[in-house]
């Protein structure tokens, strides 16, 4: 297009965009849960099988991973006597997918819901606070005793969470800390440098005709109890989570590397076609 | 627009480059479709090798075992039956078999690792129906030379008792027989002997 | 016997002979020359001009990787997910189907809205192409009625409230509404018979009727012929004397052949790297509420459509219900969809391409376009994204707010634009193309 004329209109309209732009800014990050990125490597194949030792002791009790095969496994460099010796608990084959033995309706007395199909859960859980994985490694960092809770256990991530800590002898008894704040800078510095995962609530109460602003600051004490450090603790979940990003996708790897050659296939074609289309196009004037 | 003036050599050259890597990239996209049609890991999973106890087979007793969706025979022959078999090497098409329907380990006159226990996928080599046992007391039925074996009900294949099939029948080579291999004395697998992934 | 009369095929090589017998018998050379290889088209097609060819790309695509998904998927409400998970993961390729496909789905509307804006650009809309025009909005309209009722059959947590969401929505006509949404889903909410039915629309029905449109389409578009970037019209133009073809037209084959070759190939480079390495472009494309099987008893906690939806979504929802009832929102959605189909008479400019058009025209196409992206981008979003106004405005959500201003002008392009086209000072519109 040529000789477009910058009228009012347009110069008005680039007035509203800017003002759009800036916008979202404002109001973003005041709804998602206290996420840590998650420091897994999907390469890293003595983590994955860590993962998946640790998935199929303390999830796959009450959990189960219906649309993964055992045999799947061999894709993070286990051999199907590995898998059966070390893995398999049920007596199954190697083909099996990764059912659970726990009855639905127990699952469901005991807990109030059946515990969900893990198997694409660190797909189900990213959002734009976050990927998937981000939201399991803090989930499972994120649990503090909770007297009230009927089981006793309470989550920062996941507010009033039916699930116990599964993990609790690992990680030890957490305990929450809660400090108010008067001012939001102090309470953000504070946010900064709290060593667990932490977040911020905004209480706006009314206080003699006046709206008072005050900021609480969650944090999570280290836990008694733990048979592993918190390194330790942290080690375990991050290859945890990572087993479980691999699980949820597991032509994941492949797929970048096929996407490479495709990329480089396609280009050599596109380099080709444009040759040709300059040579047939050389008369057109 | 002009005569068209093109230097030919150049541009059939880069006709046919494209076309060359063009044609790579159609077989490649065709690739993931086609091998989609393949047996999923479902489909290997459920076509597993499976394990067979076969302590309490008693001499003479035919246990059927379901592999890849096929019947596998599993007998335990009396040393009667076998006997059977030995005569029967006149009356079958392929009593040494020659044609590759077993496992080399299988080749021998009782088409078996032990002689006593048959291991054989019970589907006619005719057109896939599934035989049945008939004692060597089916004389009535099978002939005076009868010495025990299968029969195809749909059209008449016999076979003997090391699944050989008999001369003029409808069907042309021996049944098969599955790889296997003994763990111990009482367990089989059948589908894996160790050699086949 | 016309069969006698025709003359033999040459140019082919060793085929010539093959090419003659079936000509003989099958109108193939007669085809091939009005449909493709001597159809005279402008010699100045720009970048606009690849997503005709790309969208027709795009649907074969659908359409083969679509079959091979209905080799392995499942449309019962027990097995529709985990036949999705087996298609991933069990059946060897299968990802890379499913991806084709779910990707595929996605850049489909992206070119047949790019597509629709360069109709809108150089005013491909115009007499005599007004036919072309709304045999095109009879296509997008079976598209999204394709993509909805796909989306429903990965039976996750998006595709069920989104059903659920979008079959109520027929509720909100007068009277026969609700009888209506029970008719359409078979049940009370959505559930194995709607799946079970989505499923014979998604894979028969609507492609029949899309694949029937399509050859309208092109019919209709050799009949009149292409317009360009100018909008001349390269019929009324005198002839070359050597060739026999008006001044500025050439034939599809091979000009024409090899750039929507080059295109096709550029189209793919761009939808490999989102295959291979996004193939949930940040959940717009494969949402991550999806990824939890169908529960008709919790709703996520936000719901929205796919992006290509959302533009009318946002209207939907700016419009405030009246007299207790949701249906002016239906039917403002309703009619920013069917409006489209007017635009040929509600042009009213002497010229067709933006080229020649004049200011008026020029801010109002843009003002549209960028209505049309934020309401899409605010439909993606719940109503509180950007917070709220202050006391003054009763503390009204600004995505509310926004979405109502520009529905309205949204609207105003069309409403508006007999008045606007009219008095715009347009330039002289040329007799051979620049």
């Amino acid at each position: 297009m040529k000789n477009i004329t910058i009228t009012s209109r347009l110069r008005a309209l680039a007035g509203i965009v800017c003002a759009l732009l800036v916008m979202p800014l404002a109001a973003i990050g005041s709804e998602c849960p206290p996420l840590q990125s998650a420091p897994i490597n999907s390469h890293d194949l003595a983590s994955l099988q860590s993962g998946a030792r640790t998935f199929v002791n303390y999830c796959l009790g009450c959990h189960s991973a219906g649309y993964m095969r055992y045999s799947r496994l061999q894709d993070i460099g286990l051999s199907e006597q590995q898998i059966k010796d070390n893995l398999i608990f049920t007596g199954g084959k190697v083909g099996d997918l990764m059912l659970v033995a726990m009855d639905k309706k127990d699952g469901k007395q005991w807990f109030g819901v059946t515990p969900p199909d893990l198997t694409v859960e660190a797909r189900a859980r990213s959002s734009s606070c976050g990927s998937g994985a981000d939201w399991v490694y803090s989930y499972l960092r994120g649990f503090y005793r909770d007297s009230s809770r009927p089981t006793g256990w309470n989550n920062v991530v996941f507010e009033n969470v039916a699930m116990p800590h599964a993990l609790w002898e690992l990680n030890g008894v957490q305990q929450l800390k809660q400090r108010q704040f008067e001012s939001e800078n102090e309470a953000r510095a504070a946010l900064l440098s709290a060593k667990s995962l932490a977040s911020l609530e905004e209480q706006t109460s009314m206080a003699g005709g006046k709206e008072v602003t005050r900021y609480l600051l969650k944090t999570l004490e280290p836990g008694s109890g733990a048979k592993l450090s918190k390194v330790e603790y942290d080690k375990t979940v991050a290859d945890l989570v990572n087993y479980m990003n691999f699980m949820a996708e597991p032509a994941r790897l492949e797929r970048r590397s096929i996407g490479i050659w495709v990329l480089l296939l396609l280009s050599v074609l596109f380099v080709l076609v444009l040759l040709l289309k300059w040579r047939i196009w050389k008369d057109v004037h | 627009m002009s005569e068209q003036k093109v230097d030919t050599g150049k541009r059939d050259f880069l006709v046919a480059a494209t076309s060359v890597v063009g044609g790579v990239a159609a077989a490649v996209t065709a690739t993931p479709f086609v091998t989609s049609m393949f047996p999923s890991e479902r489909a290997k999973a459920a076509g597993a090798p499976i394990e067979v106890d076969v302590s309490k087979l008693a001499p003479g007793e035919m246990q059927i075992q379901e592999w890849r969706g096929k019947p596998v025979w599993i007998l335990r022959r009396t040393p009667e039956m076998l006997e059977g078999i030995a005569k029967d090497a006149g009356l079958v098409a392929d009593p040494k078999s020659e044609v590759p329907q077993q496992p080399d380990y299988a080749k021998n006159e009782t088409r078996s690792i032990k002689p006593d226990l048959a291991v054989l996928v019970g589907v006619c080599t005719h057109l896939g129906c599934s035989p049945q046992l008939k004692a060597a007391d089916a004389k009535a039925d099978m002939g005076m030379d009868w010495n025990g074996g299968f029969y195809c009900p749909c059209h008449g294949s016999k076979y003997d008792l090391a699944g050989r099939v008999y001369k003029g029948a409808p069907a042309p080579i021996n049944l098969v027989v599955p790889p296997y291999k003994y763990v111990g004395d009482a367990k089989i697998i059948i589908g894996d002997d160790g050699k086949v992934a | 016997m016309a069969a006698v009369d025709k003359k033999p095929v040459t140019g082919a090589g060793r085929l010539n002979g093959v090419l003659t017998w079936i000509d003989t018998r099958f109108p193939l050379i007669s085809l091939w020359e009005s449909q493709w290889g001597k159809y005279i088209a402008p010699k100045n097609f720009n970048f606009w001009y690849y997503f005709g060819s790309l969208a027709m790309f795009v649907l074969v695509l659908q359409l083969l990787t679509g079959i091979f998904l209905t080799m392995n998927y499942k449309p019962d409400a027990a097995q529709a997910f985990a036949s999705v998970e087996y298609i991933m993961r069990d059946v060897p390729g299968g990802w890379i189907i499913r991806y084709m496909h779910s990707t595929g789905a996605s850049f489909f509307f992206i070119v047949v809205y790019l597509h629709m804006f360069r109709g809108l650009l150089y005013g491909s809309f115009r007499k005599p192409r007004e036919l072309l025009w709304i045999v095109g909005m009879l296509i997008y309209l079976a598209l999204m009625a394709e993509a909805f009722f796909g989306y429903l059959l990965p039976w996750g947590q998006m595709s069920y409230w989104g059903a659920q969401v979008i079959v109520n929505l027929f509720g909100a006509v007068p009277f026969i509404g609700e009888r209506l949404s029970e008719w359409i889903r078979g049940d009370y909410v959505i559930s194995d018979a709607t799946l079970n039915r989505f499923f014979a629309f998604h894979v028969i029905m609507v492609p029949m009727i899309l694949l029937g449109l399509v050859a309208a389409h092109l019919m209709a578009l050799h009949e009149v012929g292409s317009n360009n970037p100018d909008g001349v019209e390269i019929k009324k133009q005198p002839k070359d004397e050597q060739t026999g073809l008006p001044l500025d037209g050439i034939y599809s084959h091979p000009y024409y052949s090899i750039k929507d070759a080059l295109g096709v190939v550029g189209f793919l480079i761009v939808f490999a790297i989102v295959l291979f390495f996004l193939p949930e472009m940040g959940g717009y494309f494969l949402e991550s509420n999806n990824f939890i099987p169908a529960d008709s008893l919790k709703t996520p906690p936000h719901i929205a459509p796919v992006w290509y939806f959302t533009p009318f979504y946002s209207i939907l929802r700016a419009v405030p219900p009246l007299f207790n009832s949701q249906f002016p929102g239906v039917a403002a959605m309703g009619v920013a969809v069917v409006i489209f189909f007017f635009l040929p008479w509600l042009d009213r400019s002497p010229v067709k391409s933006i080229r020649y058009k004049g200011p008026l025209f020029k801010g109002a196409l843009a003002i549209f376009v960028f209505a049309f992206v934020l309401l899409g981008y605010l439909g993606t979003e719940p109503t509180n994204v950007w917070g709220q106004f202050g006391s003054w405005l009763q503390h009204a959500d600004r995505a509310t707010v926004f979405a109502r201003i520009f529905t309205v002008l949204y609207f105003s392009f069309f409403i508006l634009m007999p008045w606007y086209s009219k008095i715009d000072r347009c330039k002289p519109e040329p007799q051979r193309l620049t």
